[in-house]
């Protein structure tokens, strides 16, 4: 790994407090997170998927062990870290154009720059031209797109995905997976996502996370380069006897 | 989409047909004298006394001045209502030691019937418009608080924690982010509380008032003039269903994203 270290955690325990007694949901995660890493995790139900998430997002904050980002503590959310959620978030009162110079806005940008970055990323994300539709107009893979955009915007150092394409049919999400795999290689962005399929998160990751559920925590880790792979016309990946053979041993993991 | 059309089409001839239903009904009972005239005029008084005060007004005040007058005494306690407790619930939402405070002063007042603090408030701010508006004011301003209150708890968290993540923050976050996520049921708390104040217009109107419409139903009453009560009566039911149409035109138009949040 030769490039710059992003965030750090170490010996990370989250725990939710509840009525009568407390629930680990993670116990002693280590992480470290590399500029342009795609890390993909995986796991069962309940693991603590969403609560790594949400500790690396700053909505969460951690029990025990530490978080650093660039070096800092994290305190809570900011523009740093871009999050889009399975269900689009989108503000129904804003316009899409709207909804991506939100970001930006917040930053004081001036209105040139504004305009132009807003139109930067829809264009990336092709949706130029719905751009003065509210939102609530466009389809479910439409909105995630916009969602995607938004987060860019802000050009955040990591950008946090839960289960960006969860909702979608089957073909829509093989063509969210074609846009976030282009726009990772364009524009270099580390991207954390959490999947539950595991031809996604080969297609997609540099990184795979396993995690296990009580203790919640890290089992296994696999570098994999299956993304350079991908047929540029289909998609998708070229399947291979090393490519079964991973996602047999991931398949494994999580089937405990 | 030609089902709705028809089912719509149902609904408004049923609702028609009950309106016929219950003119008919009064017709009957007044044509054949089943009740006194004193106690139920009949649509035929009625129309005639409306013609007469819609020429020469009630008391020497014409119709439009005692309209007028009511609809002033709602519009300026509702506007008061909404310009303070928008803020005050949104505020009182959102952080939770503004609710401490506001909180139980409003869930306090608001099941007293008006009449019973109308009389406090009449000994405080005299006999005159201020304590009739007053009155209305505090009638409108519990529904719209109280809606704002549950409004913010009920914000989804993926809008406040994108907005977060975006950058958000302070103002940025309660101005772009709270205030317009509520607004649908602010509208919601603003038809029902103007409602509400109009309810309570008769109170207002029924101590040392000379004019509105409260007031009109209230002085026909003493002399026994039924037709003129009927007449106070289906005016204000009208202008009620008028005013509530047109602050739905408004939500509408303000709130066109309602339903798809
Ligand atoms: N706010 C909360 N309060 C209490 N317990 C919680 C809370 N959020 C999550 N948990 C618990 O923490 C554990 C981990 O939850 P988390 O949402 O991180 O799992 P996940 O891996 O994202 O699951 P899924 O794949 O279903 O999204 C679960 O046992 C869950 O019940
Ligand atoms: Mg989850």
């Amino acid at each position: 790994m030769n490039n710059e270290l992003i965030i750090e955690i170490d010996n990370l325990t989250v725990d939710y407090p509840t009525e009568n007694e407390s629930v680990r949901a993670l116990d002693g995660v280590d992480l470290k997170i590399y500029q342009h890493d795609f890390i993909c995790v995986l796991g069962p139900s309940g693991c603590g998927k969403s609560t790594l998430l949400n500790v690396i997002a700053g909505f969460t904050l951690p029990s025990d062990g530490s978080f650093l980002m660039q070096g800092q503590p994290v305190a809570g959310p900011d523009s740093q870290r871009g999050v889009v959620f399975q269900s689009a978030s989108l503000y129904p009162w804003m316009s899409v154009r709207k909804n991506v110079e939100f970001g930006p806005k917040i930053k004081g940008l001036p209105a040139v720059e504004i305009n132009r970055i807003a139109s930067h990323y829809l264009d990336q994300v092709h949706l130029l031209e719905v751009a003065d539709q509210p939102p609530f107009q466009l389809s479910g893979g439409m909105k995630q797109r916009v969602a995607l955009a938004r987060a860019l915007a802000n050009e955040p150092a990591i950008l946090l995905l839960d289960e960006p394409f969860g909702a979608l049919d089957a073909l829509t999400r093989i063509h969210m997976r074609q846009l976030v795999r282009k726009i990772w290689q364009e524009d270099q962005n580390t991207i954390f996502m959490i999947t539950h399929d595991v031809d996604e998160a080969l297609s997609l990751g540099t990184r795979l996370l396993v995690m296990s559920k009580s203790p919640g925590t890290i089992i296994r880790e696999f570098s994999v380069a299956f993304c350079d792979r991908v047929d540029q016309r289909t998609g998708r990946v070229h399947v291979d006897a090393d490519y079964l053979a991973r996602r047999e041993e991931i398949l494994d993991l999580i089937d405990v | 989409m030609q089902n709705k059309k028809d089912f719509n089409k149902n609904h408004r001839m049923l609702t028609l047909l009950t309106w016929a239903f219950i003119f008919l009904v009064w017709f009957i009972i007044t044509r054949f004298n089943l009740v006194s005239h004193l106690i139920v005029p009949s649509p035929g008084e009625v129309i005639q006394t409306f013609i007469a005060i819609v020429t020469d007004g009630y008391n020497g005040i014409s119709l439009w001045e005692h309209l007028g007058i009511s609809m002033l005494r709602l519009l300026i306690a509702s506007v008061l209502a909404i310009v303070t407790a928008v803020p005050l619930g949104l505020f009182s939402g959102y952080f939770s030691k503004v609710g401490a405070v506001v909180d139980s002063i409003v869930q306090f007042y608001r099941p007293l019937p008006p009449l019973a603090y109308y009389v406090a408030l009449i000994l405080w701010l005299g006999i005159d418009e201020s304590s009739k508006i007053t009155l209305l004011y505090l009638a409108a301003f519990a529904p719209i608080y109280i809606a704002c209150v549950a409004a913010v708890a009920n914000i989804r968290v993926e809008y406040l924690l994108s907005a977060k993540s975006l950058g958000a923050s302070g103002k940025d976050l309660f101005f772009q982010i709270v205030f317009p996520a509520c607004l649908p049921d602010i509208f919601t708390s603003i038809r029902t509380a103007v409602g509400v104040a109009y309810t309570t217009l008769v109170s207002a109107e029924m101590i040392a008032a000379t004019s509105g419409l409260g007031w009109m139903v209230i002085d026909a009453s003493r002399y026994l003039k039924s037709s003129v009560i009927f007449v106070g009566i289906i005016i204000m039911g009208i202008s009620g269903v008028l005013i509530d149409q047109g602050l739905k035109a408004l939500e509408k138009k303000i709130v066109f994203w309602k339903g798809y949040q």
